[in-house]
């Protein structure tokens, strides 16, 4: 759990033969796919990849035609109620946007998993909320706000405060930096990287930001033709010939941000 | 595995000794809440020893953080003892973000608040009739463009909203009004036998239907139907940013979306109510047939000579206007959609509620209206 980290290389997702068809397309054949403990990997690809539907089949929100999902050591398939509640405990998503019920205030949102998992008393969450706020980055006068009030880049700092609720081992994130500008987008850059180094998560995180993925990713999982073409560090990658990762990290965009990141 | 958490407080002269081991996590701090409730500052030193513990995580160094802190405040020293890094690194981290903040918006005096939301609906209530009397002008205006300067009709849409409104909503209808002509038929035949004057049903249905309730129960159905389909669709185009969409493009939502549906509603209001009418006569002429043995025949004989055709033309002027109604307040209450999905549902239910109100009212307006100017 955090803080405690098993030795490197403890596997805590591992993908093996994922297919997935809808209708005629096959999204994905035979994907294998590993994310190790403690580090985060960046997950790329082409619109049309699958990267988002990638993390729904880890999730179970998405049925898979064919494979083996294994999220910390349980395969995701054979679970019966209490294990797979049991399980989803253990990991927090942030959706694009952060989905926030936009019912709630983000204090209330943030105690939503604690009141469904748990049974504390309403003190402590009111506490447990406040420091969650403020490890996020949220000014603490957005807590009893609700979504419709905050800006874009709030309700995604709102979104990963609940993603982070229950004190998750592990985080997926779904393109958390679209939409954001530069000072913000490097400043969750950074906030992702300090809450993986003090927590001690394993992080899942779906970007299309080439700054994001030099910036913190330990490794970067590249999707294309139904499968992950290629896992490694950006220099391992920069140096495999295929012509859609050749123009994604050598274009002019992936220039820069090499250039930037030196 | 279920190594819970546990404390055990040892006071000797030198102070406390809190020896905390376990599984201080989120899932096991439920059962030692109230232990760490108990540590009350004594001006005695506390020395908390974590050599004993498995895990922890924000929580649990939450708990230790404020019991260090709260004992720190009361002037007495506090200080833990073999933490390990990870434990240490976490307490720090909730150390700095110690903020306490509040949960929901500030509640005011209860009277005052009771007292603002009157006011504030009855203010809410002048905007909305505004609003709604403009939204009327809006589109009467569109409507006046599109005929006389020519501006194009989506004739596409009207027809798809005709068939929508009209041709898919003629079995529940029919059906509906078949029955209301049955039970109309039937109680009036009871109370009437007393007086020996059970042919006298054919009058009560004949009157009854063609004028008014044919015409105010398949409005009611059409409110109820799609009055709050036209809420709901443009609703959540509204909550999808569409309609911002299609102003940036150019494109008067009035025109695209909601000239067509009055259109198809008031012109199908006339088809649905004559229909309606007729079928709710054929459900009283059934009755009547099995019941009082009175033929069809004679049953539409009876008919002719007792239902002015006034009855007719006055129900058929009320249906258009009657969809009119209802099909700008479904409009009109999408349009007002704000920025969450219970919004959506919130106005839906407003515009059956009134349509149907309006369908009434205009209807009682209709009675005065025809008997003042003494048409039929």
């Amino acid at each position: 759990m955090s803080g405690q980290r098993k030795p490197a290389g403890d596997t805590v997702i591992r993908v093996t033969g994922l297919t997935n068809i809808f209708g005629t397309q096959h999204v994905h054949e035979n994907l294998d796919i590993e994310v190790r403990r403690g580090e985060i990997l960046g997950v790329v690809g082409g619109s049309g990849t699958g990267k988002s539907v990638l993390m729904r089949s880890i999730i179970g929100l998405q049925p898979f035609s064919a494979g083996e999902i294994e999220v910390l050591g349980h395969n995701t398939a054979g679970l019966d109620d209490a294990a797979a509640k049991d399980l989803r405990r253990k990991w927090g998503v942030l959706f694009q946007d952060g989905a926030l019920f936009s019912t709630l205030t983000v204090a209330e949102n943030i105690q939503v998993p604690m009141r469904e998992f748990f049974n504390l008393p309403p003190a402590l969450m009111d506490e447990i909320s406040g420091y969650k706020v403020a490890m996020v980055g949220l000014p603490i006068e957005a807590a009893p706000k609700y979504p419709s009030q905050l800006s874009g880049g709030m309700r995604k700092r709102a979104g990963l405060a609940r993603a982070l609720s229950l004190d998750p081992e592990l985080l997926f994130l779904d393109e958390p930096t679209s939409g954001l500008d530069p000072i913000s987008a490097a400043n969750f850059d950074a906030l992702i990287k300090t809450l993986r180094d003090t927590l001690g998560l394993t992080v899942f995180l779906i970007t299309h930001d080439l700054d994001t993925l030099y910036a913190i990713c330990d490794r970067v999982a590249v999707l294309g033709d139904g499968k992950v073409l290629k896992v490694g560090t950006i220099d391992e990658l920069l140096e495999f010939d295929h012509p859609w990762v050749q123009a994604y990290f050598k274009g002019p965009r992936g220039r820069a941000a090499h250039k930037g990141h030196d | 595995m279920s190594n819970a958490a546990q404390l055990d407080d040892v006071i000797t002269d030198g102070g406390h000794r809190l020896a905390i081991s376990g599984r201080l996590t989120i899932k096991h701090i439920g059962s030692v809440v109230p232990a760490f409730q108990a540590m009350q500052p004594d001006q005695r030193p506390l020395t908390i020893d974590l050599g004993g513990v498995v895990r922890i995580d924000t929580v649990g160094a939450w708990m230790i953080h404020r019991l260090l802190r709260d004992w720190q405040a009361s002037g007495a020293s506090a200080q833990i003892q073999n933490a390990s890094p990870a434990a240490k690194l976490l307490i720090d981290e909730v150390a700095a973000n110690d903020t306490s903040c509040e949960i929901r918006p500030a509640m005011p005096n209860r009277l005052l608040y009771r007292l603002d939301l009157i006011g504030g609906s009855l203010i809410n209530a002048v905007h909305t009739l505004g609003n709604f009397l403009a939204f009327v002008g809006m589109t009467l205006t569109v409507a006046a463009q599109t005929v006389f300067e020519r501006r194009p009709l989506r004739w596409n849409a009207v027809v798809h909203q005709m068939e929508v409104v009209g041709l898919n909503a003629l079995g529940i209808i029919g059906l509906l009004l078949f029955l209301v002509g049955i039970v109309v038929a039937q109680q009036g035949a009871v109370q009437l036998r007393q007086f020996g004057a059970d042919v006298f049903v054919v009058n009560l249905i004949g009157r009854s239907t063609m004028r008014e309730m044919g015409v105010l129960l398949t409005a009611i159905m059409v409110a109820g139907r799609s009055g709050s389909a036209f809420a709901a669709q443009i609703g959540s185009m509204k909550l999808g940013q569409e309609i911002d969409a299609m102003r940036s493009i150019g494109m008067s939502p009035i025109e695209v979306l909601v000239l067509p549906r009055v259109i198809a509603m008031s012109v199908m209001m006339v088809l649905l109510a004559f229909y309606g009418s007729i079928m709710a006569i054929l459900g009283g002429g059934l009755y009547v047939w099995a019941a009082l043995a009175i033929p069809p025949a004679s049953y539409a004989a009876r008919l002719q000579e007792v239902v002015p055709l006034h009855d007719v033309y006055i129900g058929l002027i009320k249906a258009p206007v009657f969809g009119l109604a209802i099909a700008i307040t479904g409009c009109f209450q999408g349009m007002q959609v704000s920025d969450n999905a219970e919004s959506v549902g919130d106005r839906t239910t407003q515009a059956v509620v009134q349509s149907i109100f309006l369908v009434v009212v205009l209807d009682a307006f209709f009675a005065v209206f025809f008997t003042a100017i003494d048409f039929g």
